[in-house]
């Protein structure tokens, strides 16, 4: 493999493990993050999919071989999709600041709930 | 022909353009919106016709052949879904027409009907997609709409509710394009015929860990257990007409993808057993969750985790037979969940909440509302001769057909949640519906009754009643209904047929 489609790999790889720890976070601001990295993540790995990356791509007057143009309009439309729905989540994850004045995932209310149902017997 | 696949995605979008230019003006809005959907299912029903017969439909996009060009096809399984869904979306878009013109809850935001036309856009090109990345992209053109719905109206709740519901959707839209990378760098193609063709050649390791990915993808999607967690907490937290139509079609797309992926790409037995035993598990951990709940809408967003086990039960099993109990499947929980939903709407404005603990003597205050809960819940805990029970026959027959411990063991399990599905209704049933309604019910009744609002909830009713009956024609055209599920399932098992529509017949 050449020494770009290395890297590529490196960098997907850094980039899908940051990704998840990132959405494994407490705090949605970080959570936001998560899935905008990840989401590079996922364009580049259909990058890597391309084995001639390193060659020109589409145009008419070269002579010889060109790298392969579908992976990147894949990667161009999943970016504009990423872009949109992050620039909603980031609207959302505005709002809940607006609500709450903190970003925190909140504990799981059912949870509660149970645990509360569960109480009683605790203290008999 | 072409014309016919195109217009179940193209039209909704150009409806939803034009009901966008006509904001501010709510009926002539309305107007164009129920007319887009009215096209939608005349034209999958004229669909169904076609393929009843086990014809494959495709269309090549732009006159580039496949596997170069984008790819639109309807065989028998997805003309079936295409045309249950367009009549439940047209159903249900009335009955929040209806909610609409009664001034009976806030009034309605003037882009609910373009996102609307958008969300059954994607529903359809999600049905008719040919190729993974445009199963993609009608997952997303999908999945964007709902997240704008399921904030309608927001409040501090639900607000939170649909982030968790945005960031979980996301997460397996990201794990989905990176199976497309790996398909694409195995194979070369995206095109879901041409990659059966050449995944068959494929090391059997490496395909099951792409089945295994794509069961990941879509079972988030499908709340499957374990990653059905998100679906309890979004899904009750949004407005009604909202709910009731996620419940029925999101999830289902997501069962359909399931379907496809798995019987089309993979290795048949490759993970049979896998998909056993995450049946098993999503059915009885749906159902224990069921049991718990006091929130109505809660409880049937439960339910609704547990009945997604059947399929996949009828999945893992993988026989033509238990294939085509997984459509009858399909099709009955699709009108039932919107059934159930909707009613719970009507309880609402009945009773102004939906929990149980203080909800007394519904069948006194509203009978017809009793037998409108009635017929779809007993059709879902699968009570001959509803529809459910039709599908449920299907499926079981089929695993006794097969044998063998695993599917004697989920067999067990169906038989047992359908058990436990009862009690959770009878227990809705013994609580909301029987003895001496509660007094500020009787008076929100009169208030109800003396209210301007009295057409617009008649007409929800009305709606409502529509749809219940359109679950018992289920039950009643059970013969014809089962004949195309077979056809469906002979087109599944055996996939030449498909393929050699949309590669031509020199493919293999």
């Amino acid at each position: 493999m050449s020494a770009p489609g290395f890297t590529l790999v490196v960098v997907t790889a850094v980039l899908y493990s940051s990704g998840f720890y990132l959405l494994l976070q407490r705090s949605l601001m970080r959570v936001v993050f998560g899935i905008l990295v990840l989401g590079h993540a996922a364009n580049v790995s259909l990058m890597l999919t391309d084995r001639a990356i390193t060659l020109p791509p589409l145009l008419t007057e070269h002579e010889g071989p060109l790298s392969d143009p579908l992976p990147q309009a894949m990667a161009l439309t999943a970016i504009v999709i990423t872009f949109g729905v992050t620039t909603f989540l980031l609207a959302l994850a505005y709002r809940v600041w607006l609500g709450d004045e903190n970003d925190e995932v909140p504990a799981d209310l059912e949870d509660r709930r149970i645990g509360r149902l569960a109480e009683p017997e605790d203290s008999a | 022909m072409n014309a016919l696949l195109a217009v179940p995605f193209v039209v909704p979008l150009m409806g939803a353009a034009l009901a966008l230019l006509l904001r501010g003006r709510r009926r002539l809005q309305a107007g164009v919106a129920v007319a887009t959907l009215a096209v939608v299912v005349v034209d999958t029903a004229l669909l169904l016709v076609a393929t009843a017969d086990g014809t494959v439909l495709t269309s090549q996009a732009g006159a580039w052949e496949a596997p170069l060009g984008i790819t639109i096809v309807a065989d028998p399984l997805a003309a079936l879904l295409l045309a249950v869904s367009s009549v439940v979306l047209l159903v249900v878009q009335l009955y929040a027409i209806g909610q609409d013109i009664g001034g009976l809850s806030r009034a309605m935001p003037q882009v609910f009907h373009p996102i609307y036309l958008v969300l059954t856009a994607g529903v359809c090109l999600s049905f008719l997609a040919g190729d993974l990345f445009n199963l993609f992209v009608g997952f997303e053109i999908m999945l964007t709409a709902s997240y704008a719905l399921i904030t309608q109206a927001p409040t501090r709740a639900r607000v939170r509710a649909s982030m968790i519901y945005t960031v979980v959707s996301l997460t397996s839209s990201i794990l989905f394009l990176t199976g497309i990378a790996l398909v694409y760098g195995l194979t070369g193609t995206v095109n879901l015929a041409d990659i059966a063709v050449k995944l068959g050649s494929a090391p059997a390791e490496l395909r099951m860990v792409l089945a295994l990915l794509f069961l990941v993808v879509f079972g988030i999607k499908a709340a499957i257990v374990p990653m059905h967690f998100w679906l309890p907490d979004s899904y009750p937290v949004a407005i009604t007409r909202i709910s009731a139509i996620f419940a029925a079609l999101l999830t289902k797309v997501a069962v359909y993808a399931i379907i496809r992926s798995q019987t089309l790409l993979f290795g048949r037995d490759d993970i049979s057993a896998v998909l056993l035993c995450v049946a098993i598990a999503t059915m009885l951990v749906g159902i224990f969750g069921a049991l718990v709940q006091d929130d109505i809408n809660r409880l049937m967003s439960f339910a609704l985790v547990s009945h997604i086990g059947f399929m996949i039960f009828g999945l893992g099993v993988n026989s033509v037979a238990a294939l085509a109990g997984v459509v009858i499947y399909l099709v009955h929980h699709i009108v039932v969940q919107a059934n159930l939903f909707l009613v719970n709407g009507l309880i609402r404005q009945y009773v102004g909440h939906s929990s149980l603990r203080s909800m007394r003597g519904l069948t006194t205050v509203s009978p017809v509302l009793a037998l409108y809960f009635f017929l779809p819940a007993m059709s879902l805990a699968g009570l001959p001769p509803l529809s459910g029970f039709v599908a449920k026959v299907a499926l079981f027959q089929a695993g006794v057909g097969t044998g063998g411990w695993l599917v004697y063991t989920a067999l067990g399990a169906g038989v047992l949640t359908s058990l436990l599905t009862l009690m959770a209704i009878f227990r809705v049933w013994a609580r909301g519906f029987w003895g001496t309604p509660m007094p500020d019910m009787v008076e929100a009744r009169e208030r109800l009754k003396r209210g301007a609002h009295l057409g617009g909830l008649k007409f929800m009713a009305v709606m409502t009643g529509v749809m219940v009956a359109f679950g018992v024609l289920i039950a009643v055209c059970a013969g014809p209904l089962s004949e195309v599920a077979f056809t469906a399932a002979h087109g599944l098992m055996n996939g030449s047929a498909y393929i050699e529509a949309v590669l031509g017949s020199d493919a293999r």
